[in-house]
């Protein structure tokens, strides 16, 4: 069967792959366009590390049909900062030390990003609930949680 | 091996079109369900029928009588909006107990009714609140009591051809109050072991004049338990009304036994449940 060409917006740039009925978003970053900093994990949508965002909305890109990206607006690890200058909550997670392995830590960040987006103040029982769909097997949560606290604040006084 | 072609129609009429054009081709909505099953190769469709470019399917309608929930809307945006906050809590509880704020992005109490899980978190709330589903099909239009969607685990009341394009709540009376709970063994992104939903509406002298009890993952399907609500109705919400509520909620329950929960623990907790939910149904009905 002939592949679906498909026409989107990455990161902010037009962006086109081409992919079958089947595929999902996350091969379809991963492989038809190279974005290779969303990771798979499960593959269920349990681990939340091919976390990205899809018309503002946070979605696990595994179970997303890369089909479905037509015409949507998709925000991944590679579109978290800004040229060379990182994110504040990239900076956070490097200063808090919040990863070990990394695997989980580009859909940990654009999950957080996300919460951010739609609330500069979390508390951090919201920041735990927000991010429960992310799993982390070697850093633990709490350094974790401390740098998306610790972003936001630096986001608010920056705002100020 | 078959190959499984995609297509998003943008109206209904286009839907009902490819649905009979392609057998064995399934709806996909979130996909949250759909797509593992995929992955995992226990449902193989001749086509994903993409119903997301359907403005029915994706838009929360409110007027003065109530709302209507097109089927793929993510309970993300169901959560958040303003009428249904208001008017049940309840089936905002149920939604965001949906797996994580992933899932929630894409998630739709459509998939929820059509997968057919007793385990399904917005169905309870949904069926307390006499919610009718509405059903577009090769013959026209059918509506559905929730309460009579699913027929069976992972079967529903959708004939081949049918389409569920929304969900419609009347506007709740005054003094009417809902909530759903949920038993899992850790806080968050489980399957229930046993929930229970329960609406209830107080009179001015604050006695119950009505009220609806349905609980899940305790049955085949989730049911509506009349009993309890007969409990409530006439009381003040108060111990032993909630006593009698939770026995005849255990005594609805027709669980399974298995990993995540025994039939005699299973049975117990939908009780306690009912009573916990019906004293938080009693305290937002109070508020409205």
């Amino acid at each position: 069967m002939s592949k679906l060409h498909i026409q989107t917006v990455v990161n902010g740039e037009p962006s086109e792959f081409l992919c079958s009925a089947d595929e999902t978003l996350l091969s379809a970053l991963r492989n038809g366009l190279g974005l290779t900093g969303t990771k798979e994990g499960c593959g269920t949508g349990d681990c939340g590390a091919c976390s990205v965002i899809v018309d503002d909305r946070l979605v696990a890109s595994c179970l997303v049909l890369a089909a479905e990206a037509q015409g949507r607006s998709i925000t991944t690890i590679e579109g978290v900062a800004s040229g060379t200058t990182l994110h504040p909550l990239q900076k956070a997670f490097l200063q808090e030390a919040a990863l070990q392995c990394g695997v989980c830590t580009p859909g940990f960040i654009v999950a957080a990003k996300a919460l951010l987006d739609v609330n500069p103040a979390p508390k951090e029982e919201e920041v735990r609930y927000w991010l429960a769909g992310n799993l982390c097997r070697c850093t633990g949560y709490d350094k974790i949680v401390r740098a998306v606290l610790d972003a936001a604040a630096e986001m608010r006084s920056a705002q100020a | 091996m078959q190959t499984t072609r995609y297509e998003a129609p943008g109206t209904i009429a286009d839907a009902l079109g490819v649905i009979a054009a392609n057998p064995g081709a399934m709806v996909l909505a979130g996909g949250t369900d759909l797509l593992v099953q995929y992955q995992s190769g226990t449902r193989r469709p001749s086509a994903f029928v993409d119903v997301k470019r359907i403005p029915e399917l994706m838009r929360i309608t409110a007027d003065a009588d109530g709302v209507t929930i097109g089927a793929a809307v993510p309970a993300a945006e169901i959560g958040a909006h303003p009428a249904i906050k208001a008017w049940w809590p309840g089936l905002v509880d149920g939604v965001h107990l949906i797996g994580s704020t992933q899932i929630q992005g894409r998630s739709s109490i459509g998939g929820n009714l059509c997968n057919a899980s007793p385990a399904a978190d917005s169905v309870c709330a949904l069926i307390v609140s006499r919610a009718v589903a509405i059903i577009a099909g090769p013959s026209g239009q059918r509506e559905v009591p929730v309460e009579k969607f699913a027929v069976a685990p992972g079967r529903t009341v959708l004939a081949p051809g049918e389409l569920l394009v929304s969900v419609r709540l009347a506007k709740p009376a005054a003094h009417t109050g809902d909530g759903y709970q949920r038993l899992i063994p850790r806080t968050e992104m489980d399957i229930a072991v046993a929930s229970a939903a329960v609406s209830l509406t107080l009179g001015a002298d604050g006695v119950c004049s009505a009220a609806r009890v349905a609980i899940g993952a305790v049955a085949p399907t989730a049911l509506v338990v009349a009993d309890a609500a007969a409990a409530l109705v006439g009381s003040r919400i108060d111990a032993d009304a909630l006593k009698k509520a939770a026995a005849a909620a255990s005594a609805a329950a027709s669980p399974i036994d298995d990993k995540r929960g025994t039939t005699a623990y299973r049975r117990q907790v939908v009780g306690v449940l009912t009573r916990r939910v019906a004293l938080i149904a009693a305290d937002r009905a109070k508020e409205r």
